[in-house]
């Protein structure tokens, strides 16, 4: 049976049956005939934001907690400029999102219209794939195209932009099977002679490492679990970047913290003396190399990845394997437990001994204090008095960024939701937005700086109306922490531009928008205070006043090799200096 | 999607001695793009270049199937072995992009461009450049008392080297459609 419908029918009936249950989005004058059809049907809720890059992030936030394809709607012009961080940012991290813009009709594009923009040239680079849709007919098959390109291979953000007319013009449905997905089909097996050949270098290495990223959580909780299998079973070492958090739990034995930048001591000088790296969906970034020509000097790397551009970009490999993390994984135990389950526990013994002795420096002290209260502290508490809870964490970028990874424990895959590659300040409050629309019951906390939280703030409308209970965790330290940090390290002290002055008084900030705030600076309330904030059915802003000079450590400083890590102050000042200086 | 061509520089006694350390030795290739023709995809492909800061020394692109709407884009690029796998590997995962190929990897291929100078002149340098133009096997397409027009098609070289002696003769203009190249043999 063939089905006559307008365009904006279509948008709706093919989100439908791409199993889309939530759009996060914003109307306008070139979205209004599919905002029309949203009015009229009760299977997708629209949750409207207060600001398109909101949508993105919320949108983000959903896809990177669920797991599923997010959608985020907005209109021609502006509202599709103003998505372009979120697109850049889901870029970055490859977290899969349809974003649907509205267009000026047809026949005015190219003539300066009123809200027209070249929404398909401004998003190319920062989007997978891009689509603009000219005629009716089109328009169903492009988003079950854009579904299948956005979550298959790496996944990634995909635009579709659909001028007024289109909606309104009336087509022929193509239901999803029908709908040709092209050729893009990525390659998600793994070269078997290469898989075979890792394996028996982990079956003879003396000091091997894991070093896993986003691409084990993309991959789904299968793959999360193939790793946690095959971590117990070998008993090697693994440290994960900001973007795996959680694909090996937190209280695993086996785990030695996060890598990189203001990654663990022992995670970095592991990565620095291993004898065989074996990189799963990670992409040997900039935040965790260092200095490239003394990163890992002494080991044999494997790299297993989708994304066939990953390998050697940045680091030469020496086992690529290109292919899906849960399909290699699977290979990988098979034909290890199939060659009778070797590794070299002797050498293996030994480097845990290395391994413990790095891990005495116990590099995550701090000074603590009875009298201000310390943003590892108040990370320390949060993490104490939510532990166990059905926990889902958002965070803004900075220093806060750093502490909570480095002080709160993922136990799964799906629960740490931040921007790592693009960094974008104001990510995690509309993404905790996307969090708590999607998984309603449970606690959803954006631990967030005062300063990257005021670039999403308005979102505390769309935290009211819908009732979410977001709980929006401030470390505020009157500073931009990170940039301070910096200035200190590289710059003489010169504070220029880092600190906020005429902060907003966040309790009567929430209480203006209909919330509740809490404000705390004695760390003997602290956790009254935070008990408080848990106990609240509703949002909260919690402005936690903490020192506001603390410096985030440890800290490989630009420039330099994992194994010349600062691990405090006393080493900070103007550590930065040469070629590194100009490494951002 | 082209298959990863990564050399696997490893065995099973001592992979990381045999690891070469990446070259600075900057090197020419020619990279053939099978895309589907659709708006936008030539800004794709010349986006990933300018994006990421790769050259282009040449390129040319026309439709080649009209039913099967696919279109060759020819690209001359220079880089270190390590820049040309990542553009090869950077072009794979365009979705518009069907297949990825490097000629000059790839064993001997055919290269070809066509030029038109312009060379304006009268008397001795006047049948200079014809003369030339002949052991070129340039052909006049237009002519008046005191201008030609050849039209030559060749590889790069021969054309640069055409130009070369076109200039002290009276050169002008030069258009040059950029290199179009197949691999040779059944493949």
């Amino acid at each position: 049976m063939t089905r006559q419908m307008t365009g904006a029918k279509m948008v709706v009936q093919a989100l439908k049956d791409q199993g889309v249950d939530t759009v996060f989005g914003y109307p306008g004058g070139a979205v209004l005939p599919i905002y029309d059809e949203i009015f009229q049907q009760n299977d997708i809720q629209h949750i409207l934001v207060r600001h398109e890059q909101a949508a993105v992030h919320a949108a983000e936030g959903y896809a990177r907690s669920t797991g599923k394809v997010g959608v985020a709607l907005v209109t021609s012009g502006p509202g599709a400029t103003n998505a372009v961080t979120g697109l850049t940012d889901a870029l970055m991290d490859s977290i899969p999102i349809v974003v649907l813009s509205g267009q000026v009709p047809t026949f005015m594009i190219g003539s300066d219209a009123f809200q027209e923009a070249d929404t398909v040239g401004i998003t190319r680079p920062c989007t997978k794939h891009n689509w603009l849709v000219k005629d009716t007919k089109d328009l169903s098959s492009v988003i079950h195209q854009a579904f299948h390109v956005s979550a298959s291979g790496r996944p990634g953000p995909v635009l579709i932009d659909i001028p007024k007319d289109v909606q309104f013009a009336s087509s022929e449905y193509t239901p999803k099977p029908k709908a040709p997905v092209g050729h893009y089909q990525p390659q998600v097996k793994g070269d078997m002679e290469t898989i075979t050949a890792l394996v028996e270098a982990i079956e003879t290495a003396e000091r091997p490492v894991f070093y896993t990223g986003g691409g084990v959580i993309n991959s789904g909780p299968a793959a999360s679990q193939l790793l946690r299998e095959l971590v117990e079973a070998t008993g090697i070492p693994i440290t994960s970047t900001l973007m795996g958090l959680g694909a090996y739990p937190a209280s695993g034995k086996n785990w030695l913290g996060m890598l990189g930048m203001h990654g663990l001591y022992e995670a970095n000088l592991a990565m620095h003396g291993c004898d065989l790296m074996i990189n799963i969906g990670a992409r040997f970034d900039d935040r965790i190399t260092g200095r490239l020509d003394a990163f890992s000097p002494k080991s044999k790397k494997a790299h297993i990845d989708i994304d066939p551009s990953s390998i050697n970009k940045v680091i030469k490999t020496d086992l690529p394997i290109v292919g899906d993390v849960g399909h290699v994984l699977e290979d990988m135990l098979k034909v290890w437990k199939a060659r009778g389950r070797k590794v070299n526990r002797e050498a293996l013994a030994k480097w845990w001994r290395q391994i413990e002795e790095w891990k005495q420096v116990k590099c995550l002290t701090y000074k603590t204090s009875e009298t201000t209260i310390k943003p590892q502290y108040a990370l320390e508490r949060l993490e104490a008095l939510t532990k166990g809870r059905d926990r889902y964490i958002t965070t803004e970028v900075g220093q806060h960024q750093m502490w909570a990874a480095q002080y709160l424990g993922f136990e799964d895959p799906n629960r740490w939701m931040t921007s790592g590659g693009l960094g974008t300040m104001g990510y995690g409050f509309p993404s905790s937005v996307g969090v708590q629309v999607a998984h309603p019951e449970a606690l959803v906390i954006n631990v967030a700086g005062e300063a990257s939280w005021l670039m999403n703030m308005q979102e505390m409308g769309t935290a009211v109306q819908y009732r979410l209970p977001v709980k929006q965790f401030i470390l505020n330290n009157e500073r931009l922490g990170m940039v301070r940090q910096w200035q200190q390290l590289l710059h003489g002290e010169r504070y220029s531009s880092s600190w906020s002055e005429a902060l907003p008084d966040f309790v009567k900030l929430a209480e203006a928008f209909g919330a509740k705030g809490i404000i705390c600076k004695d760390p003997a309330d602290l956790d009254d205070a935070i008990m408080e904030m848990l106990n609240h059915d509703g949002p909260v802003i919690f402005d936690c006043l903490v020192e506001k000079h603390e410096n985030c450590f440890p800290m490989i400083p630009s420039g330099e090799p994992h194994n010349k890590m600062l691990l405090g102050d006393a080493q900070a000042t103007n550590a930065i200096a040469g070629k590194g200086a100009v490494l951002v | 999607m082209s298959a990863l061509q990564i050399k696997k520089g490893s065995s099973k006694h001592s992979a990381y001695n045999l690891r070469p350390t990446f070259s600075d030795v900057q090197e020419a290739h020619t990279i053939t793009v099978l895309v589907e023709n659709e708006p936008g995809v030539l800004a794709r492909v010349i986006g990933l270049f300018s994006g990421r800061g790769y050259n282009i020394d040449s390129l040319t692109v026309a439709e080649v199937d009209h039913e099967g709407h696919l279109s060759r884009i020819t690209i001359v690029t220079t880089g270190t072995p390590q820049v040309i796998e990542q553009i090869k590997a950077q072009l794979g995962r365009i979705v518009s992009v069907r297949d990825v190929h490097d000629l000059t990897a790839e064993g001997s291929s055919v290269e070809r461009e066509l030029a038109l100078m312009k060379v304006n002149g009268s008397g001795d340098k006047r049948v200079e450049a014809l003369r030339l133009a002949d052991i070129f096997r340039a052909q006049v397409v237009d002519s008046t008392l005191e201008s030609f027009i050849f039209q030559l098609t060749g590889a790069p070289d021969k054309i640069d080297a055409f130009a070369d002696l076109m200039r002290p003769l009276g050169l002008v203009q030069v258009a040059r459609t950029g290199v179009a190249a197949l691999s040779r043999g059944t493949d």
